[in-house]
């Protein structure tokens, strides 16, 4: 049996021990027997696959597998794995084994609620390994409904307004989706759904591509926190709990920035020289804009979900320069984002469960109450704001060294306007650090607060290591994406000289 | 010359150490994990500066560049990547002496400054940090690297000014040092993006044929990583940070505001320095006139200001000045006649971290007697602390530029070379070397003549503090009285070669004769314990003292920019707008949905009538068109 299998098998057998667990203790068991079967295999996988391309392996996709599902349509089950969606899938083990820890005192309903997460989990896994067009999709949307749930019940504030709008505008955008996969394999004769090879014969007519190319990207954008269509981000991250925050802005948002890539320009390149441009500018807007929007915030969460749709809008704004450099920084900004805010959201989360409160302008002097929380937040601020030796610093560094590869004026000012967010970044962050770590605790209440338990110290040690060693060893990373994103970029590079 | 990585490998294995382990320990030995960390750097960085000069100079007459490490640490394309490595040559190595020799004098002295402090352990941590990006700073052996250290000493100094982290100040201080270079190093990145993309390289020492496709946008990417330089080197308007940021220990503000960090600009400009000669002379002579106006700006409010640390921070940014104006007023001339001003620079950088680090030391002695910074509450301290007196004493000699103390003499070639450039820079610098000489004295009388509060001193005897804290100044002041004596130019020179230090007697004199007088200016104006005509100058002038008290309210127009500009004018709407209309965009198609179906919803109203009604009129409406189409 294939081994990419084993990233649906395994979630697929999760939910089964779910179902059947008694207690909360088997529900915890069966979730970090899962997680870390999960974790072990990403590791595995990864290690798989570098020493398949150190022997000489040339092949786009390693570990591939087709079974046919339903010959009329040519969908099949086929996975398949690159340099790039190795480290999704990593990075999405590492959230979901880290969440797992985040979420482990939550209360009620607990075993329904790790039900709906393991399922999230499946359709992100899925989403990653797949190579055609229609399981992708699928798993897309499997990845999406639990969302609905997992704010609607177990969120906090608005709870069903922001589940609603959350899920109606990433529906909205799996409607466009739905559309423009459909034209893909219209486009490309209806012969088959396969990702590879509908790339490989690269046969849809240029004006087909010119409708259906912003029907993919913006499907996918919506998700990778596109201006204007990012306004379900905040609201959604404030409600959510934990776990699902860091979930969601960890990896859901990722398959964004992949599916774009993946999917939209890597099939439609024609579609992206005549669409390129427009988009390059709704990003070039997002990158700024979600940064300011950030610095005048006052709940926690919502400087953070305006930070992502900065970060985000990084990705998309790096995979429009179609240079090989500046998507290889795509790809790293979405492996460093996903780490980063994942451990933004999971702090946020424990400061929240601990003062009830999210507000800036409430909380003052933790760093004195709980030190360990507090120097994991100040470790994941200086990561944002692109401290070298964390990931934040190599990924924008690799964006900025790529998108400066085009010397007309156009591009030069979008990543000059770009490069300016670095400094916003770094009033955001720091006006939060100094706010609600420093200085002295106001509130009597706050006082008596405790530092962090074990389980919320397993989260926050991993993801601060899994942060410092992609900033400190980036060259593997590096090179394994730089490798991956060559054949996509070079599809690019055909039409755009 | 291998070992060299150790250099840089200790102490961030210090600081791993200390911020993992370190609140385990007891002070005493977190303490000693940094100190003795330090001292063997220090004495690698000794041995590794003997055996670099004794190596045989080259065939040329110069000392070869060496570059025991080098290794790729991110890819970004075939041409580009950030290398790490160990780079020496002659200003690298030098700089490895002066940080390892104040970082270690800091760190003895900080046992006795921070005694008891809470988080003394993280104090130690961050002094470690802090020396490792430093020193990853001067021996990187390419740009990016330099940008990634640069960044990284910004984020020590960010930790160390905010170390007080409950006091409001220091928690303001910290942020704004961090965000203002911060916004400097977007000149700096965008200018290394620049300089990548068109001469092909990161590294110091690009190919002829990347000079030539790059030589025009030279220029251009020198001045923008200069911006970088001069954020944190503290010129003017950048400089805004420095002041505030003495909220920070003493000891840090010796070592990092004073004697290394803030020099990382000019040692930005030294290192680029052949390509500013041979493609951008231009732009280093706007190098020369920012450091310029920096030096009158920051002596003239040194004048007036009350706190002690604070005079002594815009003493460095003055002193700084003068390091830029004698890079900037190099030429392409050919011998030592163009390439003066860069052994001039670097031998003031030399002996101002030497003696800049002893007088931040003995503040910090002073403010520990009296447990205040302010001017006020100090005089006639020399009877109290003979030690920091004498010491501080020597330094302001230094500073002021009277032999035979080291900044004599790099002061002295300094100016030489001003004048060599044009007479009017070089009697422009004169003067404010005269200022110089007159603030420190002013501050100098404040602190050990001049009246003694004597109420305060009544409650708490000012003592001179443990031999822990007096033990370094006095090091730092050997060095002060020698350092004139060493032969720089033999180490250090614009092209390499050696080169004779010999003094120009018009300008030596010239300058003896402005510091002698400014010094007695100083001793009329302040040395007793009234001060008529000091308050008889400031009454006379109110408005100009006020301004120059509040530093001719730069920071009020940075805070407007900030605040106002930004905050109030760019940010509050952005929210504002995202929240009202993006976003209610999106909810006002959520309304119309449902406003929509409420107005369909009474059609399906389950009267059969009604929809044989519709279903008729459907069907004529129907037939009609069909009739008139046809």
């Amino acid at each position: 049996m294939n081994i990419l299998s084993l990233f649906v098998l395994i979630p697929a057998l999760m939910l089964l021990g779910l179902w059947a667990a008694r207690n909360l203790n088997q529900v915890r068991g069966v979730m970090v027997a899962g997680s870390s079967a999960l974790l072990v295999l990403a590791v595995w996988l990864t290690v798989a696959y570098l020493q398949a391309r150190g022997a000489g392996e040339t092949a786009e996709m390693l570990f591939t597998a087709s079974v046919m599902w339903y010959a009329p349509l040519h969908i099949c089950y086929s996975v398949g794995v690159d340099g790039i969606s190795v480290v999704m899938l990593l990075l999405s083990a590492i959230i979901v084994f880290t969440g797992t820890f985040a979420s482990w005192k939550l209360k009620p309903l607990t075993k329904e609620y790790f039900l709906w997460f393991t399922l999230l989990s499946t359709g992100v896994f899925g989403f990653f390994i797949s190579t055609d067009l229609f399981t992708m999709f699928m798993f897309y949307e499997v990845a999406l409904i639990p969302m609905y749930l997992l704010i609607g019940v177990w969120g906090s504030g608005r709870k069903e307004y922001a589940a609603m709008k959350l899920t109606l505008m990433l529906m909205g955008g799996s409607a466009f989706l739905l559309i423009g996969i459909l034209g893909i394999y219209y486009g490309a004769g209806a012969q088959t759904m396969d990702v590879l090879e509908i790339a490989r014969m690269h046969n849809i007519p240029e004006d087909m591509q010119r409708v259906f190319f912003p029907a993919v990207f913006l499907g996918f954008g919506v998700l990778g926190a596109l201006f204007p269509f990012h306004t379900w981000s905040p609201d959604g991250h404030a409600s959510a709990p934990t776990a699902v925050s860091m979930l969601h802005a960890g990896v859901l948002m990722k398959l964004g920035g992949y599916g774009c890539f993946r999917v939209a320009m890597y099939l439609m390149p024609e579609g992206l020289a005549a669409w390129g441009d427009f988009f390059l500018v709704l990003t070039t807007i997002s990158v700024v804009y979600g940064a300011f929007s950030a610095v005048v915030q006052t709940d926690l969460k919502y400087i953070n979900a305006y930070s992502s749709v900065s970060h985000c809008g990084l990705v998309l704004f790096a995979l429009l320069m179609m240079t090989r450099t500046s998507c290889t920084g795509a790809i790293l900004q979405m492996l460093s984002h996903g780490l980063m805010t994942a451990l933004f959201f999971a702090l946020i989360g424990m400061i929240y469960g601990r003062t009830h409160t999210r507000d800036v302008r409430e909380l003052n002097g933790l760093m004195k109450i709980m030190p360990f929380l507090a120097v994991g937040y100040v470790l994941a601020g200086l990561a944002n704001l692109g401290l070298p030796g964390l990931s934040g610093f190599i990924a924008e560094m690799t964006v900025f060294v790529g998108s400066f590869e085009h010397t007309d004026v156009f591009h030069r000012t979008c990543t000059i306007i770009a490069t300016t967010s670095i400094v916003v970044t770094a009033v955001y962050i720091l006006r939060v650090v100094g706010k609600i770590l420093y200085g002295t605790c106001r509130n009597p209440e706050h006082l008596k607060l405790t530092d962090a338990t074990w389980d919320e110290r397993v989260a926050v040690i991993c993801l601060v290591a899994c942060v410092a060693g992609l900033g400190l060893a980036p060259w593997w990373v590096s090179d394994t994406i730089s490798l991956s994103v060559e054949p996509i970029v070079s599809q690019l590079c055909v039409l755009n000289p | 010359m291998e070992y060299t990585i150790l250099i840089l490998l200790l102490p961030a294995l210090s600081f791993l150490l200390l911020a993992l382990a370190g609140m385990k320990m007891s002070h005493r030995v977190s303490g000693l994990i940094g100190t003795v960390v330090l001292g063997a750097v220090a004495v690698l960085s000794y041995m590794a500066a003997y055996d670099y000069f004794s190596l045989p100079r080259q065939a040329d007459g110069t000392y070869a560049t060496l570059i025991p490490w080098n290794a790729e640490w991110l890819p970004f394309s075939g041409a580009l990547h950030i290398d790490m490595g160990v780079l020496l040559d002659p200003i690298s190595v030098m700089m490895l002496v002066v940080i390892t020799t104040v970082s270690f004098m800091v760190h003895i002295y900080s046992f006795g400054y921070m005694k008891g402090e809470r988080g003394f352990q993280r104090y130690y941590a961050f002094l470690s940090l802090f020396t490792f990006s430093m020193l990853g700073l001067v021996v990187a052996t390419n740009i990016f690297q330099m940008y990634v250290f640069w960044e990284l000493v910004g984020v020590s100094s960010y930790l160390l000014i905010g170390f007080y982290y409950t006091k409001p100040e220091a928690i303001a201080a910290s942020k704004k040092a961090f965000i203002v270079t911060r916004f400097a190093d977007l000149g700096f990145l965008i200018g290394i993006l620049i300089y990548g993309f068109y001469v092909g390289t990161f590294s110091f020492t690009p190919t002829e044929t990347g000079l030539m496709q790059g030589a025009m946008m030279l220029p251009l990417a020198l001045g923008l990583m200069f911006v970088g330089g001069a954020g944190k080197s503290a010129m003017f308007p950048l400089h805004i940070w420095l002041p505030d940021a003495m909220e920070g220990p003493t000891p840090v503000s010796a070592l990092i505001h004073a004697a290394t960090m803030v020099v990382a600009g000019v040692y930005q400009v030294a290192r680029m320095f052949p390509l500013y000669i041979a493609y951008a002379p231009d732009t280093l002579h706007i190098v020369a006139y920012v450091g310029a106006f920096t030096a009158f700006y920051a002596a003239s409010v040194a004048c007036v200001q009350s706190d002690i640390k604070r005079v002594l921070a815009f003493s460095t940014i003055s002193q700084i000045g003068f390091m830029m104006v004698a890079l900037g007023v190099c030429t392409g001339a050919p011998s030592h006649e163009g390439g003066l001003g860069y052994m001039a620079s670097m031998f003031h950088l030399f002996t101002h971290a030497m003696f800049k680090a002893l007088l931040f030391l003995g503040a910090g002695c002073i403010i520990h007697a009296v447990h205040s910074n302010e001017m006020s509450t100090m005089g006639g301290l020399r009877k109290y602390m003979p030690v920091t007196h004498v010491t501080f004493l020597i330094a302001c000699l230094a500073i002021s530029g009277i032999p035979p103390f080291s900044g004599f003499f790099s002061k002295d070639e300094i100016l030489t070379a001003c004048f060599a450039f044009s007479p009017v820079m070089g009697w422009v610098m004169t003067i404010i070397a005269g200022m110089t000489a007159f603030y420190m004295f002013r501050l100098y009388y404040g602190i050990f003549w001049g009246r003694e509060n004597t109420a305060l001193h009544a409650e708490h005897v000012p003592h001179e503090s443990p031999l822990s804290m007096t033990f370094p100044l006095m090091v730092l002041a050997a060095i002060t009285c020698v350092a004139g004596f060493i032969p720089f130019g033999h180490f250090v020179t614009g092209d390499g070669l050696s080169y004779d230090i010999h003094l120009d007697a018009g300008v030596a004199t010239t300058s003896c004769v402005v510091a002698v007088v400014a010094i007695a200016l100083a001793t009329f104006m302040y040395a007793r314990s009234e001060q008529p005509v000091a308050d008889a100058l400031a009454r006379r002038f109110p408005k100009l003292h006020r301004a120059a008290y509040r530093r001719f309210y730069m920071d009020e127009a940075w805070m407007f920019v900030t605040k106002r500009v930004i905050f109030r004018c760019v940010s509050r709407p952005l929210a504002w707008f995202d929240r009202h209309v993006v976003d209610g965009f999106m909810n006002f198609l959520a309304w119309a949905t449902n406003a929509a179906g409420e107005e369909v919803q009474p059609m399906q109203s389950g009267r059969i009538q009604g929809y044989v009604m519709w279903f008729m009129a459907g069907i004529i409406v129907l037939t009609l068109m069909l009739l008139l189409c046809l």
